[in-house]
């Protein structure tokens, strides 16, 4: 007797399956789950039985076979018996690199606009102004042709190039400067430079510390900057300072030799900085107004200069509302490198379209584009959320 | 009853998107134009002569009429055709998909292309070779010397793997500006980005005369380093509608063989001679061949007129692009121009 009344105790009366919420929330995941794979199976194996029947070529054996096309400007070396695979690889490395200078220096005009547009200076902050509302209300794609023609017409020819500075000529070819011959030095010095910011961290690190528990400054930064200079240059004058450069110089058509930067790629860089910059100098005007004014007074008040002011009080605040947008303006300047396309800059899309047409594998070609443009985005995002933890406002 | 009517919307979706996602089959071509009422024909975006719009968007070209004369064929009308301008790389994709039923658009004829792309080609409406063009004030002759220059080229063409394979052959070097819209390439080449500007002949013919200030200046170089055999492309597995494109280009080639002009087509459609009349459907039985009307050959020329006409409408030497005949001469001229026998 005792023991059927602790059973209906313990075991609560159960709804029927059809009426218990859990269960219903899982059976309709499963058929939201199964729909999903349903239609994806669906889509493939019908792409597939088209392909076939209209007798297309599948599969990515296509990325053994020669390649046989030119591509203008390669950071890794590449010819046209190189095979599709490689011609892949070299758009990815342009497309990299174009992206990783864009962010660098559109981080860069963003600060510099975002601050001047809070500037006390009138026309200081009218022209950063006019500069924002501007460029960010033109589409990309306008903007680059409009840089590229200016580049490819404002420009002479080869034979008439200006030369701004000795061995440095522009031209409707480009931007050549010269090299410093290959010198088993420059290995060397990259190295110190590599162990001088090594040891320009630790000392920030250590200076931080002391600073919080004995009060005292210690000047790293600079001590930093010296040590990321000095060690290189000790270095170089050790080795006998090799300087011997590799000048360019007008060959027939063109030039030859020195380094190049083509019209393409300063069009695009262009285009993509100043366009993107419209959008970081809103995001730091934002971060920066977001900072409450008695932060400010507080700061004054405990007699922080202006720029100390900024740098302790202001921007570590600040950081934390800039962060994540600016994740997003990454994200989509190195989406945005894509319109390559139009002017000409051999970047990952205009190689995998140029693949894809001789070879006729468009599936293929279009799914190498989005896994690679999916990984670049994703790691960004991944070192911006890191960086972003690291700024975040820790609560103790 | 409700859930019926759900399987029922859910299969009816299903059917929809199988129906859009499988064009080609055996036959399917034909009838899908029938019902559209008009005929979607892939032709590039602006090449004088060839194929372009004119002010109002109403296009006209040699590779126009190729496709009029097919429409002309299948409905007795020139003008069902619905014509999709598109790059040298958007081309193959949108046939494949079956955004367009024909490609009109200079597609040089490769084993690759009839292989790996799915594609069928019809006879060779054009005989070309890959050149180049420079501008005259830079002196040069041939292309042998251009070693080191900067060449302008569209992307995704036999043009853009000639090019590779001639400076590779001749051990020289190149840049090359691959830039997909023919607008902005032949900009890039004014403008004096590129020393050369390079495609088939027959083409840089044609931007010369439209599209530089002064056609003067620039000269095309002699040399020839290529084979360009044009023709128009349908999607492999329909042989009906290959058929059609085939039959229709061989009796405008037929037809000027045999004298018949637009003119004078209404007066041989009288003809007692045999292969006239059954050419232009006086005795049945080439248009139910191919599934179509027996007046099909003659709409076809009645529209355009034969294939000697159409070159000269367009491309010959009273037009601005000022081509000979050469190659395209009919073979009873020493040309290689040939239609099968319809019979």
């Amino acid at each position: 007797m005792a023991s059927e009344t602790a059973a209906i105790v313990v075991r609560p009366s159960r709804p029927a399956p059809w009426r218990d919420p859990r269960l219903r929330g899982i059976a309709l995941q499963v058929v939201f789950v199964a729909v999903i794979a349903a239609i994806i199976g669906f889509l493939a194996y019908n792409t597939t039985v088209n392909l076939r029947r209209q007798n297309i070529a599948t599969g990515f054996g296509f990325l053994d076979r020669e390649a046989a096309f030119g591509i203008g400007e390669s950071l890794i070396a590449y010819s046209p018996a190189d095979t599709y695979a490689r011609a892949f690889l070299v758009g990815l490395a342009n497309t990299l690199y174009v992206s990783a200078i864009g962010i660098v220096l559109a981080t860069i005009l963003g600060t510099v606009m975002g601050l001047a547009r809070l500037s006390r200076n009138w026309l200081v902050a009218k022209l950063a102004a006019i500069y924002v509302e501007t460029f960010r209300n033109i589409p990309l794609a306008l903007q680059l042709l409009f840089w590229w023609a200016l580049l490819r017409e404002v420009a002479p020819g080869p034979r008439q190039a200006w030369q701004p500075l000795p061995g440095v000529f522009v031209s409707n070819r480009g931007i050549l400067l010269p090299v410093p011959h290959q010198d088993p030095a420059y290995l060397w010095m990259a190295v110190a430079f590599a162990i001088a910011l090594g040891i320009a961290y630790a000392g920030l690190r250590w200076a931080r510390r002391r600073q919080a528990e004995t009060g005292r400054q210690f000047p790293a930064g600079w001590v930093g900057f010296a040590l990321a200079l000095g060690l290189p240059l000790i270095v170089f004058v050790a080795h006998g300072m090799p300087l011997e450069m590799e000048w360019p110089v007008l060959r027939g058509f063109n030039f030859a030799g020195g380094t190049a930067f083509s019209p393409e790629f300063g069009a695009l860089l262009i285009g993509l900085v100043v366009y993107t910059g419209t959008f970081i100098a809103e995001i730091v005007r934002a971060g920066i107004l977001a900072v409450s004014w008695g932060q400010s007074e507080a700061a004054m008040a405990l007699g922080l200069r202006p720029g100390q002011r900024m740098r302790l009080v202001v921007l570590p605040q600040a950081l934390r509302v800039i962060i994540p947008p600016m994740t997003s303006e990454y994200l989509s300047l190195t989406k945005n490198s894509s319109l390559a396309v139009i002017i000409g800059y051999p970047d990952l899309v205009s190689i995998a379209n140029t693949t894809m047409n001789q070879t006729g594998q468009a599936v293929e070609g279009i799914a190498m584009i989005m896994a690679v443009y999916l990984v670049i985005s994703l790691l960004i995002s991944l070192f911006m959320n890191l960086y972003n933890r690291s700024v975040a406002l820790v609560e103790r | 009853m409700s859930g019926k009517w759900v399987s029922a919307v859910v299969l009816a979706g299903f059917a929809a998107t199988l129906g859009l996602a499988m064009p080609a089959q055996a036959g399917a071509t034909l009838d899908k134009i029938k019902q559209a009422g008009s005929l979607s024909c892939g032709v590039q975006a602006g090449t004088p002569g060839f194929g372009q719009p004119d002010s109002q968007g109403k296009y006209s070209g040699f590779n126009i009429d190729i496709c009029r004369a097919i429409s002309a064929a299948v409905f007795g009308d020139a003008d069902k055709v619905k014509y999709v301008p598109l790059t040298a790389q958007q081309r193959f994709t949108a046939l494949q998909s079956g955004e367009v039923d024909i490609l009109s658009n200079n597609t040089t004829w490769t084993l690759q292309r009839d292989t790996q792309l799915g594609l069928n080609f019809g006879p060779v409406v054009f005989y070309d070779g890959q050149g180049f063009m420079v501008p005259k004030k830079s002196g040069v002759k041939t292309a042998k010397e251009l070693n080191g220059a900067t060449v302008c080229v569209t992307p995704g063409t036999t043009t853009e793997l000639n090019l590779a394979d001639y400076f590779r052959a001749n051990k020289m070097d190149y840049k090359p500006v691959v830039i997909e819209k023919v607008d902005e390439v032949m900009a890039a080449y004014i403008s004096g980005r590129c020393d050369v500007f390079t495609t088939d002949s027959a083409a840089l013919a044609a931007q010369r005369a439209g599209r530089t200030q002064n056609p003067d200046d620039h000269i095309i170089l002699t040399e020839r380093i290529s084979k360009e055999p044009l023709a128009p492309a349908v999607r492999h597995g329909d042989e009906e509608w290959h058929d059609i494109v085939d039959w229709t280009i061989y009796a405008l080639i037929e037809a000027e063989e045999k004298g018949i002009t637009q003119k004078n087509v209404d007066e041989m459609a009288k003809s007692e001679a045999p292969d006239i009349k059954r050419m232009l459907g006086g005795t049945p039985g080439m248009g139910k061949s191919l599934n179509l009307d027996e007046k099909w050959a003659y709409n076809a020329i009645k529209a355009v007129g034969n294939y000697g006409e159409i070159f000269d409408r367009h491309l010959g030497l009273n037009t601005p692009l000022k081509l000979e005949r050469g190659y395209n001469n009919l073979w009873t001229k020493g040309g290689l121009i040939y239609a099968m026998p319809i019979r």
